[in-house]
């Protein structure tokens, strides 16, 4: 297990290079059950460079650019009383391929509602709006890497793709770690909903592993009784490897190491 | 082998992105501060200048629900990050370096305004030419694209980027370099994508 090993392995130093991210953990650009791909996905293959300082360095966020309700869908739009729906705590980690928990990683979320409507201009679904339910919501992951949201849970709906498909209960998830390279969006699907076997957006990923580690596992340990359930969803970024023997990022103006 | 993780599966990030990224694009107003597209201050260090642009689909149709991201150094070319130790080169206290972007939801359009970058260094030294890296998502697309914009007005520092120069058909270098025009007294970029065709625009594995 990566969690005994992590104390064996260096932290990562702010220049450290991401290690190459792997394709076969990902859906390849055009995938022609998710019909949308078709005419947005590149034909050329992706042109592989060794990582700048462009690439190992990003956005850092600070708490005082987020609002104290930002985690709290439930209530940060509430406007005449409660969102209608099942109350969830959603909470994980987030870490590096080698184990090290990423801290202070921007985690956005944004979701349809519990009708499966999205408060969104271009959503025409017939799914009702909920005037106290806006659906989108954002957090920082502390000094372990875990974060934590309170929301309702959204509901499943069907989507122009093929005749009848419907997505499953989803929560879209944007995450900002320490270097650019290591940007990610995914969705987080919810343990036992049989829709997941024939998403064709879930099914873009050639893995089913990969697939399993997209879905949310119920957790029971941090339900609170009489009020939410609560769902864990681990997230893995891509990894940092430490550089040794030389600073290759920017050799003739860094310090020596 | 030591044991790694596996990175977690890249999702589409669909239709609705605006909602969780920018909220007031998708109708509604929730944050109070929210990340948007204007990248300087009345105190930011630099040329202003705005990069504007669409992003085009293999049938030539500019795609309306895309959202970007641009991370840039400052004007002496220093990343606003830890990781930067080019000490010699200040930072501004005034610029980040980040911001984001939705397209019009008629048009296509979309636009960012900030300062035009610094010289990066590159590998073992050997200075970039100025750039900003763009971050593109977007339904219908698996996993988030990367690219540079260059600029037209950099042919010789161009000439020796080292990132640029890994391209091996000159051809398509050219889809990596913004075109400086004036327009109502400003400086623009512009800067298309073209994520299929003819003019596809080279994409990188960072």
């Amino acid at each position: 297990m990566l969690d005994e090993l992590s104390t064996r392995i260096p932290p990562a130093r702010p220049d450290d290079e991401y290690l190459m991210r792997d394709p076969a953990s990902h859906p390849p650009a055009y995938a022609p059950g998710y019909k949308t791909s078709a005419l947005r996905s590149p034909r050329n293959a992706l042109i592989s460079i060794g990582q700048t300082l462009s690439e190992v360095t990003a956005p850092l966020f600070r708490a005082d650019e987020l609002g104290a309700l930002d985690g709290d869908l439930i209530r940060n739009y509430a406007k005449t009383g409660l969102p209608i729906g099942e109350r969830v705590i959603v909470h994980g980690t987030v870490r590096d391929q080698l184990g090290r928990p990423v801290r202070n990683a921007l985690v956005e979320v944004w979701q349809a509602n519990a009708s499966g409507r999205y408060r969104h201009k271009k959503d025409q679904y017939l799914g009702a709006l909920d005037p106290n339910f806006g659906g989108c919501g954002r957090v920082l992951t502390d000094e372990h890497g875990h974060y934590v949201f309170r929301t309702i849970k959204p509901g499943p709906y069907p989507w122009r793709n093929r005749i009848n498909d419907w997505r499953p209960a989803h929560i879209h998830f944007a995450i900002s770690g320490s270097g650019w390279a290591q940007r990610l969006i995914s969705q987080m699907y919810f343990e036992g909903d049989p829709l997941i076997a024939t998403c064709p957006i879930i099914r873009t990923i050639p893995d089913e592993d990969q697939i399993r580690g997209l879905i949310a596992q119920l957790d029971m340990a941090a339900t609170v009784p009489l009020d939410s359930r609560a769902y864990r969803w681990d997230i893995v970024l891509r990894g940092q490897r430490a550089t040794w023997f030389e600073n290759v990022l920017q050799a003739n103006e860094g310090e020596a190491r | 082998m030591t044991p790694l993780l596996r990175e977690t599966a890249s999702q589409t990030a669909g239709p609705y992105v605006h909602i969780g990224l920018a909220p007031e694009a998708a109708g509604f107003d929730i944050f109070d501060r929210n990340f948007g597209n204007v990248l300087t201050t009345s105190e930011t260090q630099g040329e202003r200048i705005t990069i504007e642009g669409r992003v085009f689909d293999g049938s030539g149709t500019p795609l309306r629900d895309v959202l970007l991201e641009l991370w840039q150094a400052n004007a002496q070319g220093r990343y606003a990050h830890p990781g930067d130790r080019q000490a010699a080169k200040a930072l501004d206290p005034a610029f980040r370096g980040w911001g984001r972007a939705c397209s019009d939801f008629e048009t296509g359009a979309w636009s960012f305004d900030t300062i035009k970058p610094g010289r990066v260094a590159g590998r073992h030294g050997v200075p970039m030419a100025p750039h900003v890296n763009l971050w593109i998502v977007a339904r219908g697309i698996n996993i988030g694209l990367h690219t540079r914009m260059y600029f037209d007005d950099e042919a010789q520092a161009n000439a020796a980027d080292p990132v640029l120069n890994l391209v091996e058909w000159e051809v398509r270098r050219k889809t990596l370099v913004g075109r400086r025009e004036q327009s109502n007294g400003k400086t623009v970029y512009r800067f298309d994508i073209h994520l299929q065709g003819d003019a596809e625009t080279v994409f990188f594995d960072v």
